[in-house]
């Protein structure tokens, strides 16, 4: 496999196009070329520091190191389903169950693939590992994050209805499974729409990476291939596990509807 | 037999026995607790106080089956499905009770969106009774409904009562409130009932 390394030097020219997003945002007035500059500047320590530290634990390939930088970005992205949620479930849970749910449909997909396809030496060889696992999880905490907030919108938009089927000895499942099926719908949608317009509107990142190193277009095809089926596995498991659990969270066991376990944010 | 004693959510603490065959008439201004206190019987608030009907306390079986025999019926009840018929488990049991109440027979396929407020007042009331409880507990039935509509409600409910259902009827109309309660409770600002007997 060959492919054509750039040096530090070779990014300083593509560079340039984003100072002239800074220049178009000062002359149009658009006040963005602070924002701009933040992001360009964390995108870059970011990602160095990024590629120091895969470079790390691709050297030490300890399992270890491995689960804990696994664990870091689980957090990171149950973090990242809190702050996209308009109303939050009580307590430790608006963490709690974001992260359990990640954690537990990321994980089992990664090491599913690990162990039966991909069959790395040893089976957690971050090189295999945290780049599918990486991309797994963000589409996951897309679904559960979508998967919650329809949840908690849709219980309390249809709260009249929920408690009419309470009321006449429905039990809580069958009074919140319009929601729930909502719920489910609106996690797996964008997984749905992004295998529909594969390849022919976009050509996914991993597989252009691939290409661009080298690699055969057909066997690039067939990585994204395995990908996109973890995903949309990975993406179904984690939510519905989160809508489930946001459901019994919002209910309790004398089947009364809760929503005075739902802290609205105001401030943001 | 419906007893509640010690009942409290909120303000709200009430004790009251309620016999079979009695309708009791429930009264007080707006945001008093009515409300309150008909969804705390029928267990879908949290609340405490012991609750038993014929003896039997409502923690001794599932919520779902307390709430067949104990059922609340909201001033507005909510709709969960966008077709009228689909809220009932059979559409035709339900028609003698639909056509009673001066709704069209054929209303079963229409879009709930379609219907008054009336309209959907008196199917929430069909659909709850349907469900043939011991205990109905209706919260406002008739505030949106025509003086002919009431009278069809208030018959219907007369013979339920006389064929031994209890009901409480919470109502802001103090004829109303003679008319179908062989008692009135009384609810004021502190939570408290009162019996007025007419």
């Amino acid at each position: 496999m060959t492919y054509i390394q750039l040096a530090y030097g070779d990014l300083v020219l593509p560079a340039l196009l984003v100072v002239m997003d800074g220049a178009l945002s000062l002359a149009l007035r658009l006040k963005l070329e602070k924002q701009l500059a933040i992001a360009t500047v964390r995108m870059v320590l970011q990602l160095v520091l990024v590629g120091y530290v895969l470079t790390f634990l691709f050297a030490a390939v300890s399992l270890l190191w491995t689960a804990l930088a696994a664990f870091i970005m689980v957090l990171f992205a149950s973090r990242e389903i809190v702050a996209r949620q308009k109303r939050r479930l009580p307590g430790i849970w608006s963490y709690g169950l974001g992260a359990g749910c990640t954690l537990l449909a990321a994980c089992t997909v990664t090491i599913f693939s690990l162990l039966t396809e991909l069959r790395p030496d040893p089976w957690y060889h971050p090189r295999y590992s945290l780049p599918l696992l990486g991309m797994i999880l963000g589409n996951t905490m897309t679904g559960i994050s979508l998967g919650l907030d329809v949840l908690t919108n849709g219980l309390v938009r249809e709260r009249a209805a929920v408690e009419a089927c309470l009321a006449l000895g429905g039990t809580r499942y069958q009074a919140l499974l319009p929601v729930l099926r909502d719920a489910m719908r609106s996690g797996l949608m964008p997984t749905i729409n992004a295998m529909a317009a594969i390849g022919l509107v976009s050509l996914p990142g991993m597989m252009t990476g691939q290409i661009l190193a080298g690699v055969e277009p057909i066997d690039a095809v067939k990585y994204q291939l395995l990908i996109m089926f973890l995903i949309a596995g990975g993406t179904g498991l984690g939510t519905l596990a989160a809508v489930m659990g946001g459901a019994r969270l919002l209910t309790d066991h004398r089947h009364r509807l809760r929503l005075d376990r739902i802290n609205t944010e105001t401030s943001t | 037999m419906l007893t509640v004693s010690g009942l409290k959510r909120l303000h709200i603490s009430v004790s009251f026995d309620l016999q079979d065959s009695e309708c009791v008439a429930l009264q007080g201004p707006s945001g008093v607790g009515k409300t309150l206190l008909l969804r705390s019987i029928a267990d879908l608030d949290p609340n405490e106080g012991t609750v038993k009907l014929d003896g039997t306390l409502r923690e001794a079986m599932p919520a779902p089956a307390w709430r067949k025999r104990v059922t609340y019926l909201a001033a507005e009840p909510g709709w969960w499905s966008d077709i009228v018929q689909d809220h009932f488990s059979g559409w035709d049991d339900a028609l003698p009770l639909v056509t009673r109440l001066g709704l069209p027979p054929s209303c079963g396929p229409w879009p709930v969106q379609r219907l008054s407020t009336g309209e959907r007042q008196r199917l929430g009331l069909v659909r709850a009774l349907m469900l043939q409880s011991r205990v109905l507990l209706l919260d406002e039935p008739t505030s949106a409904l025509d003086s002919a509509s009431v009278a069809a409600v208030e018959s219907l409910i007369a013979e339920r009562v006389s064929n031994g259902t209890s009901v409480v009827w919470s109502t802001h109309d103090d004829a109303q409130a003679s008319r179908v309660g062989s008692r009135v409770f009384v609810m004021s600002a502190d939570g408290s009932i009162e019996e007025n007997r007419p």
